[in-house]
């Protein structure tokens, strides 16, 4: 009887004090993400110097700008590209990895940490590790390649390779993530499952299909969301391995809107940036969850 | 169907030792039970006929040839797991279906085979269904159904009525007997429950600490123990133990109690060790409360069963406490004082090392 009375009085309003509990929470929600997200908006369309602090309204003329600009247009190219590369990436190496090390065993343990333990590094050391390894001549990609007669390849200072290289660079670092998730998953999958398999007949790949995958479908769905969204914001990486360079084909949308907010002193066109970028998100993210759930119904 | 022969198989986890050196040979459509407490090995046992674990020493026939070599799938036996192990993404005619795909078995015939199955089993209206709709005693069923459609040489079942309620592990396992009847087909099943293995198994394994303590039929195990702890273990409520001083009367063993009254019993003395300390074994239906009786004692439990009674007796002489079964329509009340006899046509002597030598004749039985 008890019970039914708590549910009832569960509801604000009999019970407004409840509300504080979850106070020290919604403030912070607030303050911190729901008035920013429209105060950018806001922003986004006014011109909006943050060197004299003057602002006046300026309506989708800051959008028009980022339309007209190539620098822009090349940086949602840049982003778009290095999410088609990195997303992938992530989750086949995080899944290989999981699924090779979920295992008993100290070895197993072992490498589980070696391989998370890139993910406690800071972007800085993390650029410094592969500007040394892409380093023409010197690196050690150039030392292997050279041992197969290969002339040494300037990674960094080539248009068409300095994107790729941010991407090597990002998926080394944070593979970690999407491989713990991976075999979070696959250790609430019961042993026996795969017993009755081998009972069955099944083999190694008939298990995989029948077993593995589709109980992992959700946690596939999860960190191929959780990876759009990250990756979407490379920012460190490319400001610290390559500038943005050469020629711009590096630049991500993150470092543009940092360079025309904190360089140009442009406040409302970054936050115009800002907004596509969110946009982008959005819709990437909203894709994939409408697509896992249209596979995890069929 | 084929018989399952087990030759002097070990099996140790690192230094942990939980099979040594046990031999069993399992005739053909038998149906058989590995009982015993948990740890006893029981599992392990199933699980290296199935292939899930390796023997360390030793060989596993199955009708004649060896197996224990081979991969779980090539050995031809079908295994209902504790916890049932569906697919939980497939649907019933799936999990049933994917063994038999497995290996290349024609779909016709596949359809006929879950047709069949799924009608002895009553399931049929469950087969476009998955397991996560089904409730437990269904998912049991499937369980079992996907072990027939195999075909296999044997079953195997691991505790397969251990997650069900009290009523429908006394359905299911009238349904198992049921079927092995219509089957006839060899079959291993490993319980912990002596009810399951007393009623469902032509022959017990009964198994203690690696080893094995007993195999027989039912009635021989329950009337004919071999050794305390089978005594113990099989039957509820467990045998009563009280110690007792032995005598020799012309040939036969007499027992006397600590009230210090004789027990004249069948059991030849020459079979029983020369010295040592023993102790009398009977169950609680042959000891009857009589007015009369020579053993003296105060209830202190009444616990109705609604067919019988047990009594909790506790002794007046050294304070032992002894169950007593008595009539369904009993009117014995805690505090009663009771005069007790025992049937000395159904007591066991055991000795220090607790082998026990039996009133009973294998002949009676």
């Amino acid at each position: 009887m008890s019970a039914v009375a708590t549910r009832v009085d569960a509801r604000i309003g009999a019970e407004w004090r409840n509300l504080g509990f979850i106070a020290p929470f919604l403030a912070l929600f607030l303050a911190m993400l729901v008035y920013p997200l429209f105060s950018g908006m806001w922003i986004s369309l006014q011109e909006y110097d943050l060197f004299d602090k003057s602002a006046s309204f300026a309506g989708f003329a800051n959008f028009r700008t980022l339309a007209g600009d190539p620098i822009f247009r090349g940086a949602v190219r840049n982003t778009v590209l290095f999410v088609i590369l990195t997303v992938p990436a992530f989750v086949a190496l995080g899944l290989a990895l999981a699924l090779a090390l979920n295992r008993p065993g100290r070895l197993a343990a072992a490498l589980r940490a070696v391989y998370f333990g890139t993910s406690i590094l800071s972007v800085t050391i993390v650029t410094i590790i592969w500007k040394i390894m892409y380093l023409p001549g010197r690196g050690l990609i150039s030392l292997v390649l050279n041992i197969f007669g290969v002339a040494p390849i300037a990674f960094i200072s080539s248009s068409a390779l300095a994107l790729p290289a941010v991407a090597i660079t990002t998926v080394w670092w944070i593979v970690g993530l999407p491989m713990i998730l991976f075999l979070a998953a696959l250790q609430q999958i019961p042993a026996e499952l795969y017993e009755a398999a081998a009972l069955d007949n099944a083999g190694r790949w008939a298990a995989f299909r029948a077993i593995t995958l589709p109980a992992i479908l959700r946690t596939f769905a999860v960190v191929v969301i959780i990876e759009i969204i990250l990756q979407f914001q490379l920012f460190g990486q490319a400001l610290l391995l390559t500038q943005g360079g050469p020629n711009n084909a590096s630049r991500p949308i993150v470092l543009f809107i940092y360079e025309t907010g904190f360089r140009d002193w442009n406040l409302g066109l970054a936050a115009a940036a800002s907004e596509i970028l969110f946009v982008l998100m959005a819709v990437a993210a909203m894709a994939q969850y409408f697509a896992s759930r249209r596979a995890e119904a069929s | 169907m084929s018989s399952i022969e087990l030759d002097r198989v070990s099996k140790r986890f690192g230094a942990v030792e939980v099979i040594s050196d046990l031999s069993l040979k399992i005739e053909s459509g038998e149906f058989i039970a590995f009982l015993g407490a948990s740890g006893c090995g029981k599992t392990t046992l199933l699980r290296m006929i199935a292939g899930l674990e390796s023997v360390d020493a030793g060989q596993i026939r199955i009708g004649g040839q060896r197996i224990d070599q081979l991969p779980p799938g090539a050995r031809g036996v079908a295994m209902v797991f504790q916890h049932y192990a569906l697919y939980p993404h497939m649907s019933i005619r799936q999990n049933m279906a994917f063994g038999l795909k497995n290996i290349g078995v024609s779909k016709a015939e596949i359809e006929t085979r879950v047709r069949q199955a799924a009608k002895i089993l009553e399931i049929e209206s469950l087969l476009a269904r998955k397991p996560g709709q089904l409730s437990g005693g269904q998912r049991q069923r499937v369980a079992i159904g996907r072990a027939l459609v195999k075909q296999p040489k044997a079953f195997l079942f691991d505790e397969p009525l251990s997650n069900l309620d009290a009523a429908l592990r006394v359905r299911t396992r009238v349904e198992l007997a049921r079927l092995h009847q219509q089957t006839k087909a060899t079959t291993i099943f490993v319980t912990h429950d002596q009810v399951e293995a007393m009623t469902l198994a032509g022959r017990i394994v009964v198994m203690n600490a690696r080893k094995i303590e007993q195999i027989g039929p039912p009635m021989e195990i329950y009337a004919r123990p071999a050794s305390e702890f089978v005594a113990r273990f099989v039957g509820s409520p467990p045998m009563n133990f009280l110690p007792v001083a032995l005598s020799d009367e012309q040939g036969l063993a007499t027992l006397t109690l600590a009230s210090g009254a004789p027990l004249r019993t069948s059991i030849a003395t020459k079979d029983l060790p020369s010295s040592g300390e023993f102790r009398l074994g009977v169950r609680a239906e042959a000891v009857r409360v009589a007015a009369g009786g020579d053993i003296a004692g105060t209830i202190e439990v009444v616990e109705r069963l609604g067919d019988r009674t047990h009594l909790h007796v506790r002794l007046a002489q050294d304070g032992r406490a002894l169950i007593v079964e008595d009539a369904g329509m009993s009117r014995a009340a805690p505090g009663d004082a009771v005069s007790l006899r025992i049937d000395a046509s159904q007591a066991h002597i055991f000795d220090a090392l607790g082998r026990a030598y039996n009133s009973l004749d294998r002949g009676a039985l």
